[in-house]
């Protein structure tokens, strides 16, 4: 690192998963001038993960989710206050409370916050919840706890469907409401959302699909809701779980290409302005990034998973501090995971960057299964259920560019090897939208799904 | 040439000491075509991906060797020979009693009486002279903790050490040896304890204890449970891979910290540190050295060369978890090692199904080890070692006081 | 103390289950939940359960800002 960059001011906002694993990136690496961490949360750095899981359960209370240190930070905390501007000329970030922190390089990691409910006046009914936050988790387990009647989740994303395995542990009538044709479908296609509805049904969630939430009952309290198709669900406890929405409002006189998909940047992390014109001291990092990705044709995507919050955040940090020519480029393969009615869903790959998908081990019946991605036949992405432990084998096929779809001879295919589409529908038609936005052009999958032979 | 000949003398018994100059010359082939048929690979990188892949099968019967395939299906193979779908089942199945998610906290509470059984061993070690570290610790520790886990008298163990021993033999790999008889051997051995092990958990039937055999036949398992050949293979294999493997990781450790006396030192001053250099033991001296079993159900491709299907393909962990393209200074015994993903235990689907007892056996073996014995030196430095090449370990260890007694 | 567990290398080797079965669990086959707060009490065990783990998923430290003023 050189001398200059070693020192000077920087200015992370966001203090949470990105920016604290930001912090101590700079630190490990030996920045020793002035660091600012800036979050209107009022809570040091926790994990949210758990607050759709451990603390539903009631296993964990919701403000026990803090995150460990890697290691001192020696920064300043300016938490509870907003960030509500930056001027990219003069080098200052905005705060709500009137001040004014100068930088020399800053570091944007706003993530997201939940999709609210459209109506606001239904929105504020006594028992509609959303989910982001640990304040948000407390108020919600605070209701579980206390038994309600029936909880209605809208939107059957891997957030509304862990609140609805969580309610269906506690033995909690649940009913699920999602616009698509089946759960998790907008992340996982067709082929995993049948077993995904498969697994809402045998726990006893009463699941809806291809409906919408119209309008949320109640007067002060709420009492249930409407749905398109005519019926009405009664239900003292709605949780919104439509997907996120990208923290970049603040962001709005900023000069930088910052908008509802999110803040673009490079294979670096430096952020562009607004003329798609490369900064070199203003960078971006987690769930609020929106970057190009080589293994997915250089497509900008954005990701909401907690992997790649971590390993963007510490490419970040470490370009921040690095002359050009030492910088890295964030090209780590995209995870995450997700657990639900005792399964346990990893990913590796972009599962939507697909036209097609086979079971290539275990079997759908069993719900103990991996299923691989394929595009234009090439491998794109590989989802197992509770068989983990073979996932690094397609990690490395999705690497290598490994031709679709993958080469038999695995000793527990059950299922003969026959590609089918993946059915990856339009984000469009979801409830709560995707969690991995492929924000450039779609591949056109359209031109596998005719299939001459099928 | 010397890859040609490099698995004879890996598995010469003359180089059980110090193994690992071969393993450093394996290496510089990922893989390595042996002229007795058999693939060795030695490289970290392409041993992890092998374990993950789903193609490479435990199951010998799939072996293109008709001799060696119809040897194996003699005696249905135990879960550690199965692949998934039917391994995962029984592993799954033999868990339950075990460990979690049905039973997580039966390791934990072994944690008193692996302490009281190891107080006991060194009491008995007190005042004397000499003392034998293998005979008189590091195998009486793990063979009484297994069998009081699987529920089988302590006082038979003259009667099963005969038979583990065949079995252990029959992993002897010397390829000059004829494999059919010490296979033949291992079988009868399997066999016999199958039947000895099967009728103590019968034995068990309605009347409930706190062991493995009577969870067995007596717990319900909406699986369908072991049936009665599957229970006397799994048994068989949980009492010798419960107590042949951790006799090594115990000796070894000894061996490696008497021949370093500033680490043995730093281990004595700072006991949280223990869990650590055990991790680096199965790094550095591990007891499975490398694990036999393979075979790929299809052409495979390593490295560049194809394993063809139905070929034995050995994986040397030993190797793998001393190559310098993954460990830094790998040749150096470290107990403050942090980045050490080493395969004692395998990995993937296989990994050790006991590891987290055998963790805590070496643990507290070697910490009551430390605590009590002083001014200690090895009697034959190399020991004389186990003949098994897959199996490694000092046969006897034998060390003596300095001063009037230990 | 606390905990993280990085759920994307983690393969359900259950070693922490095993070791310090209060603070992880294992929820059916293999998703694992934890207690990202740790007890006094299992401290010890926890660290156990950290240098156990075969692919290095557990994160330890100290609760992280807690030199916020
Ligand atoms: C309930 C739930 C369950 C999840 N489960 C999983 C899972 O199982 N697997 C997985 O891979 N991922 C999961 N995730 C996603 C994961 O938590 C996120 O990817 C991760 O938190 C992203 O980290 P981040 O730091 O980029 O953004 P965030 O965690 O969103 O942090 C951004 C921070 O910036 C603050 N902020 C926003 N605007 C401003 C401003 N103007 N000024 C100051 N501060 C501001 C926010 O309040 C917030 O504290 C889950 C998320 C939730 C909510
Ligand atoms: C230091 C001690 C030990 C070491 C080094 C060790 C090592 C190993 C290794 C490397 C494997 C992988 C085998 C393969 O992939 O083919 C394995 C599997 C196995 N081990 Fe251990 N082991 C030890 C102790 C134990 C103990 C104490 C038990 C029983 C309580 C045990 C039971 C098993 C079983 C049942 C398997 C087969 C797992 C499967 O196939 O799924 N081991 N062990
Ligand atoms: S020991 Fe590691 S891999 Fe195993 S379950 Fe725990 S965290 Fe996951």
């Amino acid at each position: 690192m050189s001398g200059e960059l070693r020192d000077g001011r920087i200015v992370v906002v966001g203090a949470s998963l990105a920016g604290l694993r930001a912090a101590e990136t700079l630190r490990d690496e030996g920045f020793e001038g002035s660091l600012t961490l800036v979050g209107d949360e009022p809570h040091p750095p926790y994990d949210r993960p758990p607050l759709s899981k451990q603390v539903l359960l009631g296993r964990v209370p919701a403000t026990g989710t803090g995150l460990p240190a890697r290691r001192p930070v020696d920064a300043q905390w300016k938490l509870g206050v907003a960030a509500t501007g930056v001027d990219g000329i003069g080098k200052r970030v905005f705060l709500a409370n009137g001040e004014e922190v100068p930088y020399d390089r800053l570091l944007i990691a706003t993530g997201t916050r939940a999709r609210p409910w459209p109506n606001p006046a239904e929105a504020a009914l006594d028992g509609v919840f959303a989910l982001r936050t640990s304040d948000d988790a407390a108020g919600l387990a605070e209701r579980l706890d206390a038994g309600p009647r029936r909880v209605l989740v809208i939107g059957a994303g891997f957030t509304g469907s862990e609140i609805a395995s969580a309610c269906r542990e506690r033995d909690i009538p649940v009913t699920v409401v999602e616009r698509g044709p089946a759960p998790l479908v907008g992340a996982l296609g067709g082929t995993l959302a049948a077993v995904a509805a498969e697994m809402h049904r045998r726990h006893g969630v009463d699941l809806r699909c291809g409906v919408q939430v119209t309008s949320l009952e109640g007067d002060g309290r709420l009492t249930g809701a409407r749905l398109s198709d005519g019926s009405t669900v009664e239900a003292d406890v709605a949780v919104v779980a439509l997907g996120a929405v990208r923290n970049t409002e603040w962001l709005a006189e900023s000069g930088l290409a910052a908008g509802p998909r999110g803040v673009t940047c490079d294979a670096g992390c430096r952020a562009f302005n607004m003329y798609g014109i490369v900064t070199d001291d203003v960078f971006v990092a987690g769930d609020v990034a929106r970057f190009p990705h080589p293994l997915f044709g250089y497509q900008l995507i954005a990701l909401e998973h907690w992997g790649n919050a971590v390993a963007q955040a510490e490419v970040a940090a470490h370009n921040m501090v690095s002359a050009g020519p030492f910088r890295r480029p964030h090209l780590a393969v995209p995870t995450f995971w997700s657990s639900q009615f005792g399964h346990n869903i990893k990913s590796v790959g972009v599962p939507t960057y697909s036209d097609q998908v086979v079971v290539a081990q275990g079997s759908l019946r069993e719900a103990r299964l991996v299923v691989v991605y394929g595009y234009k036949g090439r491998i794109t992405a590989a989802v197992s259920v509770n068989r983990a432990k073979w996932l690094d084998y397609y990690q490395n096929l999705i690497e290598t560019a490994a031709p679709f779809p993958p080469e038999p001879g695995a000793a527990d295919r059950t299922a003969p090897m026959i590609p089918l589409p993946s059915d990856v529908p339009d984000p469009a038609v979801l409830s709560h939208g995707p969690t991995v936005a492929l924000t450039g052009h779609l591949p056109d999958r359209r031109l596998t799904l005719v299939r001459p032979g099928g | 040439m010397a890859a040609d000949t490099l698995f004879r003398r890996i598995t010469d018994y003359a180089s059980r000491p110090d193994p690992y100059p071969l393993y450093a010359e394996l290496r510089e082939s990922k893989v390595a075509p042996q002229d007795d048929g058999s693939y060795l690979v030695g490289t970290y990188h392409e041993i992890t991906a092998l374990l993950h892949d789903p193609r490479i099968s435990s199951d010998r019967r799939h072996r293109s060797d008709p001799e060696e395939a119809r040897l194996a299906a003699e005696l249905a193979p135990s879960f550690i020979g199965l692949d998934d779908p039917e391994h995962d089942r029984l592993r799954r199945t033999t868990m339950r009693p075990f460990g979690p998610p049905h039973t997580p906290g039966r390791v934990d509470a072994m944690h008193g009486e692996i302490v009281r059984i190891a107080d006991e061993l060194v009491a008995g070690l007190r005042g004397r002279q000499r003392v034998d570290i293998v005979d008189d610790f590091a195998y009486p520790l793990p063979v009484t903790v297994i069998c009081r886990l699987l529920g089988v008298p302590r006082e038979d163990e003259p009667k099963f050490r005969g038979w583990s021993d065949a079995i252990v033999g029959g992993l002897d790999l010397n390829p000059d040896q004829d494999p059919t008889e010490r296979t033949q051997a291992a079988t009868e051995a399997r066999r016999a304890m199958g039947v000895y092990l099967g009728g103590l958990a019968e034995g068990r039937r309605g009347k409930p204890s706190d062991d493995l055999l009577s969870a067995f036949v007596n717990d319900q398992d909406p699986a369908g449970g072991l049936n009665r050949i599957e229970l006397m293979v799994t048994s068989v294999l949980l009492l010798v891979a419960g107590h042949e493997t951790t006799v090594n990781l115990i000796t070894n450790g000894m061996l490696t910290l008497l021949r370093r006396p500033d680490q043995l030192e730093l281990l004595r001053r700072e006991p949280a540190l223990m869990p650590r250099a055990v991790e680096e033991l199965l790094r550095f001296e591990p007891p499975v050295q490398m694990l036999p079993q393979r075979t790929p159900l299809v052409d495979v491709e390593v490295a560049g060369v194809t394993v063809p299907k139905g070929a034995p393909l050995i994986l040397v962990l030993a190797s793998g978890s001393r190559d310098p393209r993954r460990f830094r200074d790998p040749d150096r015994f470290d107990p403050r090692r942090t980045d050490n993903q080493h395969l004692g235990f395998g990995s993937g689907v296989h990994s050790c199904f006991g590891a987290p007892l055998a963790r805590l056996e070496a643990q507290i073996a070697l910490t009551a080890l430390l605590r009590t014995l002083d001014g200690l030196r090895l009697v034959d430095d190399p020991p004389p070692y186990r003949r098994s090449p897959v199996l490694r370990g000092p046969r006897h260890l034998l060390v003596e006081h300095d001063g009037a007694g230990v | 103390m606390n905990i993280v567990v990085d759920l994307n290398r983690c393969q359900a080797y259950a070693q922490c289950a095993f070791l310090a079965p209060e603070v992880f669990e294992l929820h059916g086959e293999e998703a694992l939940l934890y207690v990202p707060a740790v007890p006094e009490d299992q401290q010890e065990r926890v660290h156990r359960a950290a240098v156990a783990c075969p692919v290095q998923a557990i994160l330890v430290g100290g609760a992280a800002g807690a030199d916020v003023r």
